[in-house]
């Protein structure tokens, strides 16, 4: 399963770089662990040290802020669009 | 050790006057000034902080009758009060003896913020951000607005200079799609909600086509949300340099009330008001209810939820300072509640009639929260009380269901005849 993975800039320290990358997994949580491998420290920053989504950090499969979906066990088709972005923003 | 996020330069410091770097809310990370907002360790949300010079309450007052009378406490240049800006601020504290009377309170006042520039508290906000992207060398003005942001960014962007294009979900009230659009900026409308729309804002600014723009309450947003402290400073100065003990203060994004807050705290360190308890409560929508539910479950995280409300000022299903607000409510003996929309309209129709203030639905949501706690008997009715209105009820005219009492003939008969005496 091939997913794309849009870094938002804070991260792309870690992916030199790219706004966007290729990664592999069946669920977010593999997503992630793939993204781990090829970019050592990225899991980290979106993962608190309990291993749940930091709480101002979105993850989107698809259109789908993944807390309204599976979480981590979301499950990612293969061709799916993954957006990783800070959750400060907007509002007043 | 801050990490640069500009090159260090004198002019740059100085055109933030007493603003010294931006902080982590939730680490402490500290950053040079820049237009960056979220902690580059942990995302949690930066900060501005300061180092106060000498401030009197007289030099306050000497001020000009607008924010401008408390630059000293905000992250912008000295001189501001001399640049193209909208000068929003110093709006009324309507003392509501008669919507007291009515709910059996001692003292409430209501903080109308309609009377700003373009009709909401929104000109606060932005006023800083306009600053800020003068001193960055931005060059387009943007947001991702529930409408009255769109309306003060467009504004403030033609009053100074700037080029807009502002973002918002489609199907808004009409008032507040004419107001953005008026200045002569660009509107975009979105297919989604809010938070939609502040995803798409949150992309854009990754990509090179939002590489010059000034995102308001993205990239800015650590300025911006500074505005908001100035309701704080506004209501204790026009209290007569005290604060009250009870507040009511919508959330959308929680951002306001954290604010309020810590304009609070910064009037008590620097000795211009005394140091007295206070409670903040705030106030939401039922349809769009995050944080008060979070506060009922006793949660510290929020969990998102899909708007649907009329209150749609306050439509932010994914609000992101509501754990902040969270914290505060607890620290402070308030809470967090929600009214349904009928309540809402219901609400504005009351504070309408008992103090000829007509508040856009944010407002019928705090003064719905103000009755309910009334009744609830989880106000102190002894306790000086401050009610927040927010947004003009011009804005959301399809909320109300009011209208003429009868169409008559123009003739003395015909008005006997009707019954209306």
């Amino acid at each position: 399963m091939s997913v794309s993975v849009r870094v938002p800039t804070i991260l792309r320290t870690y992916t030199k770089d790219a706004a966007e990358v290729t990664a592999e997994g069946d669920t977010l949580k593999a997503v992630l662990a793939d993204l781990e491998t090829n970019y050592p420290g990225i899991q980290a920053r979106i993962l608190d040290d309990a291993g749940k989504i930091r709480r101002f950090v979105n993850v989107y499969v698809g259109e789908e802020d993944v807390r309204f979906a599976d979480g981590l066990d979301t499950a990612t088709a293969d061709g799916a669009q993954i957006s990783i972005i800070p959750a400060v923003a907007g509002g007043c | 050790m801050a990490i640069a996020a500009t090159e260090p330069d004198t002019a740059t410091i100085r055109a933030f006057g007493p603003a010294t770097a931006l902080s982590c809310r939730e680490c402490g990370q500290r950053y040079d000034l820049g237009p960056r907002f979220a902690c580059d360790f942990c995302f949690g949300p930066l900060e501005v902080a300061y180092e106060f010079g000498p401030l009197t309450r007289e030099s306050i007052e000497r001020g000009p009758d607008n924010i401008w009378r408390y630059a000293g406490l905000l992250p912008v240049p000295d001189n501001v009060a001399d640049l193209p800006n909208m000068n929003p601020g110093l709006t009324p504290l309507v003392r509501a003896d008669r919507l007291a009377a009515e709910l059996g309170l001692r003292s409430l006042h209501v903080k109308d913020d309609s009377g700003n520039p373009t009709h909401s508290f929104k000109d606060r906000v932005v006023a800083m951000a306009v600053e800020a992207a003068r001193t960055f060398g931005f060059t387009t003005l943007s947001c991702s607005s529930t409408g009255n942001l769109a309306g003060a960014v467009g504004a403030a962007a033609a009053r100074a200079g700037f080029a807009s294009c502002v973002f918002i979900p489609a199907g808004l009230e009409q008032a507040k799609v004419v107001m953005a659009a008026v200045y002569g900026g660009r509107v975009v409308a979105l297919d989604g909600n809010y938070d939609d729309v502040n995803r798409f804002c949150s992309e854009l600014i990754g990509d090179p086509a939002g590489a010059d723009w000034g995102f308001v309450n993205v990239n800015l947003r650590p300025y911006y949300a500074e505005g908001s402290k100035t309701l704080a400073y506004e209501i204790a100065e026009q209290l007569g340099w005290k604060l009250p003990e009870q507040i009511i203060i919508p959330i959308a994004s929680g951002s306001q009330l954290t604010k309020i807050d810590k304009g609070f705290r910064e009037l008590v360190e620097l000795g211009l008001v005394e140091d007295r308890p206070y409670k903040v409560f705030g106030a939401q929508a039922t349809g769009c209810a995050p944080v008060a539910r979070a506060w009922e479950q006793g949660h510290d995280v929020i969990q998102p939820v899909k708007p649907d409300t009329i209150a749609k000022s306050l439509a932010i299903g994914n609000p992101a300072d509501g754990p902040y607000v969270l914290d505060i409510c607890g620290r402070t003996g308030g809470s967090v509640e929600h009214v349904s929309d009928a309540e809402v309209v219901d609400s504005i129709a009351l504070l309408a009639r008992t103090e000829g203030v007509f508040a856009e639905t944010a407002g019928g949501v705090t003064t719905g929260v103000l009755r309910k706690l009334v009744a609830e008997g989880r106000l102190d009715p002894e306790a000086e009380t401050v009610v927040l209105n927010t947004g003009d009820g011009l804005k959301t005219l399809n909320a109300v269901d009011t209208g003429v009492a009868a169409t008559i003939k123009p003739s003395l008969d015909a008005f006997k005849d009707a019954g209306l005496l």
